[in-house]
Formats: C-alpha cells, sequence, structure tokens
C-alpha cells in the first residue's frame, strides 16, 4: 500500500512539475468516503437495453430492470438450501400495490398512496394498465413471458379507479399471480414515454432502452454502453424498507483473470460469472464470502433428436444416458460446483418435484448391451453440438461424453456452434446430439415440461419429443393445479417424471449453481428466481 | 502540395468504394443470425421473422445495401444491437480511448526501439546488439494477452503499484469533459490534475503491454536500416571528413534511415488501433477493438461494418500523412513527386 501511494505520489508530482500548478491535496479522503458507500461490482458484459420491454434487451439489461422498476408484487423471502435467502415460491409481498385481493377469476390491487415515479408524478392505476397492455403487446420475450402466466390481451387489465386496478383472468391458471411478479410486469411512466413515443413506435421504446421511467429504487446515474451503469438510489422509494447502498457501479470487465484479482485485492465487491474451478479456489482460499445457489427449474442436460434414427429408437437413447461420464463431469468440469441430477436409489420413490434425480448411472456393461438389442452392436457415428457462448462449460463437458461414448462403439465429432447462431441451430431442430441448459422463472414442474417435453414442440422441446401420453400428463397436472386438486397433481407429476426419465429424450445431468463471490463486509445477498443481483437488500459494512 | 494531398485523396475512393462493399458482404455471409440472437432465449420462429422484418434483415441482398449506401451518405452508420447506441456515437467515444493508448504505446515504444536499434546497428555483434535481439524476439513471440495479464498480476495483484485494470480512469475519479476524447489532453486542458494522474496510471500497464508487442518491428528496421546507410558512401565520406561519431550517426545515417522506419511506424500503428483486442479486453479498455469483436460474435452487423470502415479511413490517412512526412524527412521525395 505504502509503495502503491509512493507511485501515486511521484506520478503526481511528476505531473505537477510538468504543469506548474499544484495538485489538491484532499482528493484521497473524498474518494475514500464515496468508495465506502459505493458497491462496486464487476462482470463480463453490461446492459444493452435499460427495458426488459425492448426489442433483445440482454439478460444484464434484466438486471437493471429488476433495480430501476416496480412491480405490483414481489416475493417474500425464506431460508434457502444453503442458508442464503431465496425467494419464497408461494409467498407474495406488495411492492407498488399496498393491498392484493385475489378473487375467482380477477385480481385486485389497490395502489400505495404516496408511492411516485423518479420524476416525482404519482403512480396511478392508468400507469400500471399502460404497462401492463405494454407487456402483452410489444412482442418477442415479454409478451411471450405474459402468455405464460394466461395474461394474454389488454382487456384483461381494467381501471377501476385512479388506485384500483383488476387484472381478470382469461382461464384458471395457478401461474397467473406468480408471473406478475417476475420482471417483466414493470410498472412504466406512461405520461413520460408517451411523450416520447412516435407513430412508428407506439410504446416509447426507444426512449426507454436509454432512460429510466420507473419509480424503482434506484435511478441510473450514469450509463455508458458497454462500459459501466452507476446506479443511485430513489430516496423517495416506497416499495420497501430503503436501500442501505446509496451507489452502485456495474462495471465491464470482460477478462474473468482480472475480475478476480479484483475481488482479491479488494477492489470491487461482488462478482458472479466467473469460471467454476476460480470459484472454487476462491471458496477454499475463505478471504472473500462465495455463495452458491441451484439453478431454481434449471438443468444441463444431453438432448437427443428422437425424430431421426439412430436416437429415434429409446434403447439407444436408454444405452447413451447409461454410457455418460456423470462423476467425471462434475468433477472436471464442474469442479463439484452443481448438484448432481443421477444415480438415485434404484428404490427411491419418484418425487411431486422437479428438477430431480434420475437412475441413470454410468454403467458401460449396460449401455453396450442396450446398443446391441436396439441393433447397433457396432455403434454409429453421429454428432455432439454445443454452444460456444458458455464453451468454459461445454466444450470440457462434451470431450468427455465423446470420450465415454467411444467406449461403447459411438463415435461422435464435436459440432462447436458460435453463440449467434446456437439459437438458430435449436430452432431448426436438426442436431441429433446435443447439449444445452434450460432454466424457468418460474419454479414449477408442470411449466418446465410444458415447454420442455410438450407434443406442442416449443423452441425448448429441442428433442423434438412428442408423445400423447406425456401431453395428456402434463395437461392433467396444469389443470389440477389450476383448481388445486393435488392428489391429481401429485399424480401427474410424477407420471410424466418417470414417463420423462424411462423415455430418455434428454438427460439431465446436473442442476448449475449461482456462484455469486463479494467481500465479507458485504452481506444481504438474495438469490432470486432470475438469478441477478437485487441491490436493495444489499449491504455494505 | 495541394494538389499532392488532393490527388492522394482522390485514389483512395475507389479503395474506400471496396470496403464498403467487402465489409457489407463478408458481415452477411458470416453464420450467425442477428435476429435469432436478439429475438431473446425464448422466441418462437414467428419472433424472429418479426425481429428480422424489424431491422430490415427479410429484404434482398441489394436493397439492403442500397440503404446502408444511403444511410452512410447520410452519415448514419446504422445502430449496435449489442450496445444499443447508434453505431457513429459508440465509434466516437471508443476511438479516441484505442488511439490514446495506441499512440501511447507508440510513443513509449518508439523511445526504447530506436535507440536500441541505432545502438545495435553502430556496435553490431556487441552485448547491445544481443539484448536487442533478445528482447526483440521476446517481445513479438509473447502474445499480448498473455504479456498484458502477467502485467496485471505483478504489478497489480502482487505489488499493487498499478491501479485496478479497469479501464481508461479510476471508477471514483471523475471523466474530463470531452474536448478531444484523449483524457491526458482533456484533463489538463481543463487543469484537472487528479484526473490526469488517475489514466496516467489506468494506462500505464496496457501501454507498456503494447509497447513490448511493437518494439520488435521498429527495433529491427531501424537496425536494419541503419545497417545500410552506416555503410554507405555519404557516411565513409561523413566519418573520412572527421565529423564527429554523433554528428555521423544522427544527422547523417540516421535521417537517411529514417524512411523505412516510419513506414513501418504507420503500418504498425494501424495494425495495433485495430488489433489491440486483447490488451482491451484484459485492462477492461472500452476502445473500437473489443467493441467489434463482441459485435462480430453476436452478428451485429452494423458496428462490424463500422468498424471496418473507420479503419480504411484511418489507414488512408494514416498513409497520407506518412507521405507528406517522407517529404519532410527526404527531400528527394519531394523533388521527384
Amino acid at each position: 500500500m505504502k509503495r502503491r501511494d509512493f507511485l501515486k505520489s511521484t506520478v503526481a508530482t511528476a505531473a505537477v512539475s510538468a504543469g506548474g500548478v499544484p495538485a489538491p491535496a484532499i482528493w484521497s479522503s473524498a474518494k475514500a468516503q464515496s468508495r465506502a458507500e459505493t458497491l462496486l461490482i464487476v462482470s463480463e458484459s453490461g446492459p444493452n437495453n435499460l427495458d426488459i420491454h425492448g426489442v433483445g434487451t440482454n439478460v444484464p439489461g434484466y438486471e437493471a430492470s429488476w433495480n430501476c422498476y416496480d412491480r405490483l408484487i414481489s416475493h417474500e423471502m425464506k431460508e434457502g438450501p444453503n442458508g442464503v435467502p431465496y425467494y419464497d415460491r408461494d409467498k407474495f409481498k406488495p411492492e407498488l400495490a399496498e393491498d392484493m385481493n385475489v378473487g375467482d377469476m380477477s385480481a385486485t390491487f389497490k395502489l400505495k398512496k404516496n408511492a411516485v415515479f423518479h420524476d416525482g408524478t404519482p403512480v396511478t392505476a392508468k400507469d400500471v394498465k399502460w404497462s401492463l397492455d405494454r407487456a402483452v403487446t410489444v412482442g418477442g420475450f415479454p409478451t411471450f413471458q405474459m402468455k405464460a402466466g394466461s395474461l394474454e390481451k389488454p382487456e384483461q387489465f381494467v381501471v377501476v379507479d385512479d388506485r384500483t386496478i383488476r387484472v381478470d383472468f382469461i382461464r384458471k391458471d395457478r401461474l397467473t399471480i406468480p408471473d406478475l411478479a417476475v420482471i417483466v410486469p414493470c410498472v412504466v411512466n406512461s405520461e413520460l414515454v408517451k411523450k416520447h413515443a412516435t407513430a412508428e413506435d407506439p410504446w416509447g421504446l426507444e426512449y426507454t432502452k436509454q432512460n429510466v421511467a420507473g419509480s424503482g429504487a434506484y435511478k441510473i446515474a450514469k450509463w455508458t454502453p458497454g462500459v459501466d451503469v452507476t446506479f443511485e438510489r430513489n430516496e423517495a422509494w416506497t416499495g420497501g424498507p430503503m436501500p442501505k447502498v446509496r451507489r452502485v457501479i456495474w462495471r465491464v470487465v470482460p477478462s474473468a483473470g482480472n475480475r478476480r484479482a479484483l475481488l482479491e485485492r479488494g477492489d470491487a465487491d461482488i462478482s458472479y460469472d466467473l469460471p467454476n474451478k476460480d470459484f472454487v479456489e476462491l471458496k477454499n482460499d475463505g478471504k472473500l464470502s462465495i455463495v452458491s445457489t441451484p439453478y431454481s427449474n434449471g438443468i444441463q442436460y444431453i438432448g437427443m433428436n428422437v425424430t431421426k434414427p439412430p436416437f429415434d429408437n429409446v434403447k439407444v437413447r436408454q444405452a447413451v444416458a447409461y454410457a455418460l461420464p456423470y462423476q467425471k463431469i462434475m468433477d472436471a468440469v464442474m469442479f463439484g460446483l452443481s448438484k448432481p441430477m443421477f444415480g438415485a436409489a434404484a428404490d427411491a420413490p419418484t418425487e411431486v418435484a422437479w428438477p430431480q434425480a434420475h437412475k441413470y448411472n454410468t454403467d458401460l456393461a449396460k449401455a453396450r448391451q442396450l446398443l446391441a438389442e436396439a441393433g447397433y452392436p457396432n455403434g454409429f457415428e453421429t454428432t455432439i453440438s454445443f454452444d460456444l457462448g458458455f464453451a468454459g462449460i461445454n466444450e470440457p463437458l462434451c470431450v468427455l461424453a465423446q470420450e465415454s461414448l467411444q467406449q461403447i462403439g459411438v463415435k461422435t465429432t464435436i459440432n462447436k456452434v458460435p453463440g449467434a447462431n446456437w439459437r438458430t441451430e435449436l430452432n431448426k431442430k436438426e442436431m441429433p446430439l446435443f447439449t444445452n441448459v434450460f432454466s424457468g422463472w418460474l419454479d414449477y414442474p408442470e411449466y418446465f415440461f410444458f415447454w420442455c417435453y410438450d407434443g406442442q414442440n416449443s423452441v425448448f422441446n429441442t428433442m423434438s419429443y412428442q408423445n400423447p401420453a406425456m401431453d395428456k400428463l402434463i395437461a392433467g397436472a396444469r389443470a389440477a393445479a389450476a383448481t388445486g386438486d393435488k392428489p391429481t397433481y401429485d399424480k401427474d407429476v410424477r407420471g410424466f417424471v418417470d414417463l420423462a426419465f424411462a423415455d430418455a429424450p434428454r438427460v439431465p445431468l446436473f442442476q448449475p449453481y449461482v456462484n455469486v463471490a463479494m467481500q465479507k463486509n458485504v452481506s444481504g445477498y438474495q438469490y432470486w428466481f432470475h438469478r441477478r443481483l437485487d441491490y436493495r437488500a444489499l449491504v455494505k459494512a | 502540395m495541394l494538389k499532392t494531398i488532393g490527388d492522394r485523396i482522390l485514389t483512395t475512393i475507389p479503395a474506400l468504394i471496396g470496403v464498403v462493399l467487402v465489409s457489407f458482404l463478408l458481415t452477411r455471409v458470416l453464420p450467425g443470425d442477428t435476429a435469432a440472437y436478439f429475438a431473446g432465449p425464448a422466441a418462437t420462429p414467428q419472433a424472429i421473422a418479426e425481429v428480422k422484418a424489424k431491422l430490415g434483415l427479410d429484404k434482398p441482398l441489394p436493397e439492403q445495401f442500397a440503404k446502408y449506401v444511403v444511410d452512410l451518405a447520410h452519415g448514419d452508420l446504422g445502430q449496435s444491437l449489442t450496445t444499443g447506441q447508434p453505431v457513429l456515437a459508440d465509434l466516437t467515444s471508443r476511438l479516441p480511448a484505442s488511439a490514446e493508448l495506441t499512440l501511447f504505446g507508440l510513443i513509449l515504444s518508439l523511445v526504447i526501439a530506436i535507440p536500441l536499434g541505432v545502438v545495435a546497428a553502430v556496435r553490431q555483434g556487441s552485448a547491445v546488439d544481443h539484448i536487442c535481439r533478445v528482447v526483440v524476439t521476446a517481445g513479438v513471440s509473447l502474445p499480448v494477452f498473455f504479456t498484458g495479464l502477467i502485467l496485471v498480476y505483478v504489478f497489480y495483484f502482487i505489488l499493487q503499484w498499478s491501479p485496478a485494470p479497469l479501464g481508461r480512469i479510476d471508477v471514483f475519479a471523475t471523466t474530463p469533459p470531452t474536448v478531444t476524447g484523449f483524457y491526458l489532453i482533456d484533463s489538463l486542458v481543463v487543469g484537472d490534475y487528479e484526473a490526469f494522474r488517475s489514466a496516467l496510471s489506468q494506462m500505464l500497464l496496457p501501454g507498456v503491454t503494447l509497447a513490448i508487442f511493437s518494439l520488435a518491428p521498429i527495433a529491427r528496421i531501424t537496425r536494419a536500416s541503419m545497417i545500410s546507410a552506416l555503410s554507405a558512401e555519404f557516411t565513409r565520406t561523413a566519418k573520412a571528413s572527421g565529423l564527429s561519431p554523433r554528428r555521423v550517426i544522427v544527422t547523417y545515417a540516421l535521417r537517411n534511415a529514417l524512411l523505412p522506419v516510419v513506414t513501418t511506424l504507420g503500418m504498425v500503428f494501424s495494425f495495433l488501433l485495430g488489433a489491440n483486442v486483447l490488451v482491451e479486453k484484459v485492462f477492461a479498455w472500452p476502445g473500437v477493438g473489443s467493441y467489434a469483436v463482441e459485435a462480430l460474435i453476436a452478428s451485429d452487423f452494423a458496428p462490424v461494418q463500422g468498424f471496418v470502415l473507420a479503419m480504411a479511413i484511418i489507414y488512408v490517412v494514416l498513409n497520407l500523412l506518412i507521405d507528406l512526412a517522407y517529404g519532410v524527412i527526404d527531400p528527394r521525395v519531394r523533388m521527384s513527386s
């Protein structure tokens, strides 16, 4: 530290002697104070849009939206699997609303009296309706996410009076209320945005891309795209207890090595996208607090295209399931930082939960036998594809899988797909064998299965798996959940989990962890379904 | 003189047209699909088609190209999808960052490489010559990201001499108001010495990284052209006339040896400006190189085209400047033109 100060002063002196003007003597104390009140977050990439309703808003943009906008309701916290606060799927708390009244076919929300937007105008039911209308009509991801909770038409949102809004249900759906607490249904300052709307852009997306028009706990003081975002606390926030951190600076540091160095040196306060190896080493080192939480409703898996030989044969799929090197992947790729989704005890009952472990294990003899029964005693050749955007995990994973499949005679060529092209490839549904991750914001088994296994063949049903028996079970569980018919629900959930494992169109490998590294003096981290940071709860001592 | 410049600019027009066409075509044959990438994780084929239509990517190529050229003529380079900003704004804010760093690195490199090359040429086979060879080989064979990371590790992580590698200026320092876009100059203009100090200390490590890399071509060319200049007849005449060694080397040999050095310098500069992507990544430097690469990864066409075009223009301007510098250094060039 002393040497550093020395160098600083030397350089400063040099500058001074060059310029001939005395240097201010007070900078370090002023800087130290602002440092203590500021939380410095470093991550690989920053937002490209501050509005989640925008076209192509990236995931870092969701974090900006979450902290700068309010929703009608949010989730309570409970204690999570690792003792860290974890959002409670079933308990809601008011945010902009002070009261929620759920009836049979509608829910009514009463807005807080003193809630105001950042520009000081009060939040009214009109703003809420405009914002929800916007979410269900702009198209793309926000509209899709609203639809997941049966929120589809502007007519569903009714202004009762200035402070009361009613959401009508178009059908009974257990996911409607939870869907009002995700990031998308944020409340936007409609008058402000309308001023900037044009005929081509009726929802003012260009304006909200660059500017926050919300009532949330943080305002954006400065945003340099691709470099940093500075958040300032909104002193007039009414959505909850006043956040402790006055200022948050989110700086983009592309090199993972440097993010780690910054943390270890104490220059950065939080980082959450480091390679697993770094997290394990930091954890063992003990200088920082490292929190690892399994993704809610998320799984990394090996998928197989069931529409084409050889993977149209269930025995081939089961053979692959017995040939995958599960434990090696856990140890060598994930460094233990993930939850195994394989090798459940043979007599373990199927639970009414998702994700849960399947009963396959690495058993090459059994795999060979299944392959012979399927008519491929000498194996076959195929390609295994992965998304280069997540090469850190995907590449070693595929190499291990390749090595293991080789031993049962399945020769694979590895196909690396650039990140920009991955979704196009998934949409084509032609890759025979691949690894991918899916995770849903709404943590319900039937939600996961509806997107990933249902015969409607959505983009997430990457295997093109279509089975009427499966569809019936999923529909049954959804209907039972909406009416609260627990016995039927439990039976159907167990049914579709069993069927998914027996038919094995995709083989779950593990449940990834969200890893967050923080300085010891930073506390209050909460796990949210969106897996991004909630600045409102963070505390810097 | 003016006519020379005018003629030179005229000859660059076909080259620029070529650059516009090629950069447009190249970005279109990239394998990625912009629309699918930006339609988000939950995109249905219909949503992708909507995004495609919004971005105008559903139109035939000639039509897209015509629109691109018309926009270009109006000074509109399009929108970047990765940063959400107009490409022109991105480039104007990022180009000074790259240029400042590159210039700084290059000056650092010149200060070391030219004397090193001169001494190595004057004392061929001496210890200095060998040191020159070792330094140059090491510099060129160490990949920049490696040198960068090692420097960060040693000077930031272990020794704590250098500030955190967090871009152009300390996170808590205020950015100087933009005059030239060069923080070192801007901070001096407004007399903000704290910002100057911060910007300078942020720039030292990446500057040194670039300098180490660019030492090699400059030192080698200096040495080679000095050797030939020293063995030339005019040098022998100068020596025979009893001029001081200093005068012989600096005034006669070096000035004559500078032409190839200046040529190399121009090439090294324009090469570094675009190619210091890795240095920018390591030091979180908000420059154009990392900008272009990020856009490329996301199949984001507009920034890539804008970047290529900007680089082409810079290259053309640099070459023009170098040609003019020839005339200053060597009157023969001036006369022959």
